[in-house]
């Protein structure tokens, strides 16, 4: 891979389309190996592009979502404690006066390790590994996992060192519902996903859904459009308009006629006032 | 190329974006992968390096095209939210008080003793007084209260501690001698300060700006400031200068709406959208410094503190009128808020600034 067109490319054959901007995020990062902080609106297609660029570069894909109280035998790695148990007894049971060493060594084998995702990340190669909702974690945890990425690698008491010969490629996405440290963020390349222009967004929806009609495709992305000007709580991202085109053309519907919009509404807008404030506008009118 | 480039990074710099040095050999890196002869991966190389938020992009277009002269290559479409770059303002010109720099008052401290300026209204202070008032804003501690967080760590009675319990039995030979225990960890919760720095709340502005200080410096991580007028700021990052005088300083440059009027609702609404809903606001105590006067359509203010008050733990309403005898809220604004409230204080003087410190830590 040569040039972000390329990677844009690599990306459009796994049905991501991504713009100018996210393409070129994407090959700096893949070049750079620095990892990628994407942020935007809900919906706008960050997680995907994770998927998409694993999907692209032919790498394993290992997600680990975040949430508070996320700690390190969630994210890194847990022993198995019930099957070293079980081993224990096995041993004691089978021999009257196991050698105390070799016993304690075999408890802590790898095969009672359990990898969890950043673990995970370092074993499997290639990987792109995506930390989703990296602001939903608590900021101790950032400091964690910032150690992890610019090593690339853990240290286990019990096992040792444990590194990635290539380190992951490290996508992370926020949703800013708190701030970042900039110590995480100055590591990282940073960009805003925008939610996507008229053509690309009916580009889009063919391409997921292949049965659409050209003509609903752009009846549907025309009327997210619009829906995305009426200061709605929750404007509709690319997301919900994929979803929205896939009801109707689960219903038969061939164009977007306001009796079929109206009832399907449901899949596109998420709260009872958006829905008032949609109906009321006249942006499902022809 | 390299010193254009680094020309460029302190550019960046001054123009408010944190493009600190250290983010430099990083752009020299893309600069050279994108070709440093193509505008448009210079554009890319820069703005995907150097910016670190949503604000910084205007920021960044305004400054690449300002200093490779022309316009950027891929003109990003209207980002969801609009800054104003940043302007050099004189913050905090003009008192907060009638009566500034009388020389005769310099005596007046000596007569007034801390009890008795303590229940003064800050709009009333002179300069000295006013000296004081802000010493002793200072040391308050505004603080929430805890909430059971979902982390667990070690107790001595709780639920059983099953990771640690077979970690002892595996050092005793498989021999579960005894019970460990955890429970759940408690943390604060988020504190979401609004105040309001309309031309009517500028007597109380200063000193409300300044227990916004206090708050950040208390929990840097676990507080958001934010200014309502005809526009939403915010002033986080500012308030965590640890001198007082600086903090301020920079949030006076950082507000462009200053002594302005009053849109309550828009403001909210903004706050809501880019802040509130996507959780700054969830679970989290939220203070609004007010008098409620709005120039909008009360029910919009309605609508919003509605909103507002479904994901806020607790909504407190701070209006320095409140402590004036005699007053009722009346005002179209303060009116229509008060259903959602849940606190309605007073924030005139130092005692209702303690108070509301109390306030803060029982909600």
């Amino acid at each position: 891979m040569d040039s972000p067109a390329q990677l844009a490319q690599a990306l459009a054959g796994t049905g991501y389309l991504a713009d100018a901007g996210l393409a070129t995020a994407g090959y700096l990062a893949v070049k750079l190996r620095r990892p990628l902080f994407l942020e935007g609106e809900a919906g706008v297609g960050k997680t995907a592009f994770a998927q998409a660029l694993a999907e692209a570069t032919g790498a394993h894909l290992v997600r680990l979502q975040c949430y508070e109280g996320l700690d390190a035998a969630q994210a890194l790695y847990d022993w198995d404690f019930p099957r070293q148990m079980l081993h224990l007894r096995a041993v004691t049971a089978a021999q009257a006066h196991p050698d105390p060493a070799a016993l304690e060594a075999g408890l802590y084998d790898r095969r009672f390790l359990i990898a969890r995702p950043l673990l995970q990340a370092l074993e499997l190669q290639p990987c792109v590994l995506l930390v989703d909702e990296i602001d939903r974690a608590d900021d101790e945890f950032e400091a964690f996992l910032l150690e992890v990425l610019a090593d690339a690698a853990i240290t286990i008491p019990e096992v040792g060192r444990i590194a990635a010969d290539t380190p992951p490629l490290a996508v992370l996405t926020s949703n800013r519902t708190r701030e970042v440290h900039d110590a995480l963020k100055r590591r990282c390349l940073y960009h805003w996903v925008e939610h996507p222009g008229f053509e690309r967004e009916v580009a889009i929806l063919r391409r997921r859904l292949p049965r659409l009609t050209g003509e609903l495709a752009g009846q549907v992305a025309t009327a997210a459009a619009r829906m995305r000007k009426l200061d709605l709580i929750k404007p509709p991202g690319v997301a919900e308009s994929i979803d929205w085109a896939a009801a109707l053309s689960a219903l038969g519907a061939r164009t977007l006629d306001p009796q079929t919009a109206a009832a399907t509404l449901g899949a596109v807008l998420k709260y009872r006032e958006d829905i008032d404030r949609v109906r009321g506008s006249g942006v499902l009118e022809p | 190329m390299i010193e254009v480039l680094v020309g460029f990074a302190a550019t960046l710099r001054h123009a408010g974006v944190a493009a600190t040095r250290d983010r430099v050999p990083a752009l020299l890196a893309a600069a050279a992968e994108l070709g440093a002869g193509d505008p448009a991966g210079v554009y890319w190389a820069g703005r995907l390096t150097l910016c670190s938020e949503p604000d910084d992009l205007p920021i960044y277009d305004a400054a690449f095209a300002a200093y490779f002269g022309g316009t950027h290559p891929a003109a990003p479409r209207g980002l969801p939210i609009s800054v104003t770059l940043p302007q050099v303002s004189t913050p905090f010109a003009g008192g907060t008080g009638a009566g500034d720099d009388e020389p005769a008052e310099l005596f007046s401290l000596a007569a007034s003793p801390v009890e008795v300026l303590r229940h003064r209204d800050v709009a009333e202070l002179s300069t000295v007084e006013r000296d004081e008032v802000r010493r002793l804003v200072a040391l308050l501690e505004p603080a929430t209260a805890p909430r059971r967080s979902r982390r667990y760590r070690p107790a001595r009675r709780g639920t059983v501690d099953v990771h640690r319990t077979v970690r002892a039995a595996l050092r005793q030979g498989g021999e579960a001698t005894r019970l460990a225990r955890q429970d759940r960890r408690t943390r604060p919760r988020r504190l979401v300060l609004l105040l309001d720095v309309s031309g009517s709340m500028s007597p109380y502005a200063d000193a409300l700006l300044r227990f916004g200080h206090a708050a950040v410096r208390r929990r840097p991580t676990l507080t958001e400031v934010f200014t309502l007028g005809t526009r939403l700021t915010r002033v986080t990052r500012a308030m965590r200068h640890r001198d007082p005088d600086a903090a301020l300083r920079a949030a006076g440059a950082a507000i462009p709406d200053w002594h302005g009027g009053t849109r309550l609702a828009d403001s909210l609404h903004a706050f809501l959208d880019r802040w509130g809903q996507r959780g700054t606001a969830r679970g989290a105590v939220v203070v609004v410094c007010s008098d409620g006067w709005e120039f909008g359509d009360p029910a919009d203010l309605a609508g919003q503190l509605h909103r507002l008050s479904r994901l806020a733990y607790r909504l407190v309403w701070v209006n320095p009128h409140r402590g004036k005898p005699g007053y009722e809220p009346l005002a179209g604004g303060m009116a229509a808020a008060l259903p959602f409230l849940d606190e309605f204080v007073a924030g005139h003087s130092l005692a209702a600034l303690q108070d509301l410190v109390g306030v803060i830590a029982r909600a």
